[in-house]
């Protein structure tokens, strides 16, 4: 079953070319009528008339994520507000959010690939989709949302927490298919044991789409048999949309619509395309994108392009499975954590010190973060109370920047270890 | 006047993690610090350690040294008969003067038996309890 099979079997030569042209038209079009990709290109000493192949796409400057941060809100923008028809935010490196725009169009192309992604593995019309990935300014909602609902099938926008809730709905409206992170479906799991439901016997529960957060084959055999279900792995990052791809019934790799994206894999080290199944940092260019264009977009995401055609018989090219970051970002129940964060809002604490640690830990399929903070010596109180307030003003902060809960540790002066050179702050202790 | 019967409390911090408390006790031995009372209050995760000591300006300017941070307060000590009722005498007082405890302990030897305690305002209750005639340790009493 195909969504938009011309799109999907496109010959390999013929998406090339496809893909070449609008390369090559979304460059004329930035270079001519837009400050800031014109100014970066004159930077990096490219003209449009230097695109004369696809692989010329390497001539093209790389964009990052402090891109979007030093151009928050809109700067970066190449339609007008009044063509905006939605923003979502997402968490930046540092202080500033990060903004992601979307014309009527760009919510359209987002819309489309999901309805492509989700017919690959079988979901349709006569599906009931459970969508609990958060709703609101993360894109991972609202995306499968409208993807679900392209596909016709019946969505259930019941987003995350209230696992118990979200259990006797699948049992009551006999959900078939599931979208949310890997760690919430095992927690359902556990939630459900408790309950004294069998999701393989209580629940009519076929597929699970599952992403933004990096799970393994383990897991995914580990579920399918616990759960009686089909496991697909979904990416994607706001930057580019949103989630937009999954693995198709094969179950071999993520396939990458090729008439909307570019992608390359890099060294992250020497910046040099790779080729396929080598592996390095994947970089996307959107090809049509209106509000927010991508160009060269350093996901900092490893990955591998798989060369072979798949067996489903879609052209497109396919990544594998995200095997880790080319940065020291975690992932911490879907939701992405710079450790600069953490140091940027801890730093705006004059109670704390210049030292901090921070851990991972995952207890019965969820994560949680722990942050040791040491204090400044006047800090200190003889009084527990004082201790304890200062203990949730820095969690609550931590919170408000971060979008998790938080634990905080409180450390007195000199308790933890001092690096020399590169710091090494972040454990992470969780076994995928 | 108030000024005499301040009892200096050391207290130090302590994070949650087995041996904290002896690294604590370490210092406090290599440092030649005699506590005469001390407790520790829990909560998730710290706790703080407080003690009544010999020569609190010694001892805290040693444990400082070592890197330890120590935070000075004025507690209020009131003498206890060592028998049933003897708190009662104290804390009844105590709220009759009108002031409320932040927290407290006690400790007893042979000879005197105290009741150590933390106020808000230790100068303002050190007056009301003289003032009530009730009878207020000095430093140099315990």
């Amino acid at each position: 079953m195909y969504w938009n099979r011309r799109m999907e079997c496109m010959p390999v030569g013929k998406l090339r070319k496809l893909q070449y042209e609008r390369l090559k038209g979304l460059v004329n079009n930035l270079y001519s009528f837009n400050p800031f990709y014109r100014d970066k290109m004159k930077a990096a000493d490219v003209r449009p008339d230097d695109i004369s192949s696809l692989s010329d796409v390497s001539k093209l400057p790389f964009m990052n994520k402090s891109d979007l941060r030093d151009n928050y809100p809109t700067k970066m923008f190449t339609a007008p507000i009044r063509d905006v028809v939605r923003y979502h935010v997402s968490s930046g490196t540092t202080g500033k959010p990060t903004l992601v725009g979307y014309t009527k169009n760009d919510i359209e192309l987002w819309t489309e690939s999901l309805a492509r992604a989700l017919t690959s593995i079988g979901i349709g019309s006569e599906d009931v989709m459970q969508v609990s990935y958060g709703y609101g300014l993360f894109t991972g909602g609202l995306g499968l949302h409208y993807g679900a609902e392209r596909v016709g099938a019946t969505v259930i926008p019941s987003g995350t927490g209230g696992t118990e809730r979200q259990l006797e709905l699948m049992m009551d409206l006999d959900v078939t298919a599931i979208a949310c992170t890997p760690s919430y479906l095992m927690h359902m799991a556990d939630v459900a044991k408790r309950m004294g439901i069998n999701i393989r016997k209580d629940t009519k529960l076929k597929r699970a789409v599952l992403g933004a957060e990096p799970w393994s084959d383990n897991m995914r055999n580990h579920m399918e048999s616990e759960l009686g279900i089909q496991a697909y792995d979904i990416y994607g990052t706001s930057e580019i949309s949103g989630p937009m791809f999954t693995e198709c019934t094969e179950k071999n790799g993520l396939h990458i619509w090729g008439d909307m994206m570019l992608t390359e894999i890099i060294d992250p080290d020497t910046l040099e395309p790779l080729g396929p199944g080598e592996e390095g940092e994947l970089v996307m260019t959107v090809l049509t994108k209106e509000a927010m264009p991508m160009i060269r977009y350093r996901i900092k995401d490893l990955t591998s392009v798989m060369d072979a055609e798949c067996g489903c018989g879609r052209t497109s090219p396919r990544i594998k499975r995200i095997t880790g970051r080319s940065d020291d970002m975690l992932i911490i129940r879907g939701i992405n954590v710079f450790p600069s964060q953490v140091e940027h809002t801890l730093m705006q604490i004059p109670q704390v010190g210049g030292q901090y640690m921070i851990s991972v830990d995952r207890i019965n399929s969820l994560d949680y973060m722990t942050v040791q903070v040491e204090l400044k010596p006047d800090a200190f109180s003889d009084k527990v109370d004082d201790m304890l307030k200062l203990k949730k003003y820095i969690s609550n902060e931590l919170k408000k920047y971060l979008n998790i809960s938080v634990e905080v540790e409180l450390m007195p002066p000199g308790s933890l270890p001092r690096f020399e050179g590169k710091a090494k702050r972040v454990t992470d202790r969780r076994k995928m | 006047m108030a000024k005499e019967h301040m009892i200096k409390q050391l207290s130090i911090f302590i994070n949650n993690e087995p041996g904290r408390l002896a690294q604590i006790a370490a210092a406090l031995k290599e440092c030649n610090v005699n506590m005469k009372a001390f407790n520790i209050a829990e909560s998730s995760g710290f706790g703080v350690f407080r003690a009544i000591v010999d020569e609190p300006d010694r001892a805290l300017k040693e444990l400082n040294d070592k890197g330890i941070v120590v935070k000075e307060t004025n507690v209020i000590a009131i003498p206890m008969i060592d028998r049933p009722g003897g708190l009662l005498d104290v804390a009844k007082a105590i709220g009759e003067a009108n002031i409320n405890i932040e927290y407290g302990y006690a400790y007893s030897t042979k000879d005197l038996a105290a009741f150590f305690f933390r106020v808000d305002d230790a100068d303002a209750a050190v007056k009301k309890l003289l003032a009530s005639g009730i009878k207020v340790l000095k430093g140099n009493e315990v």
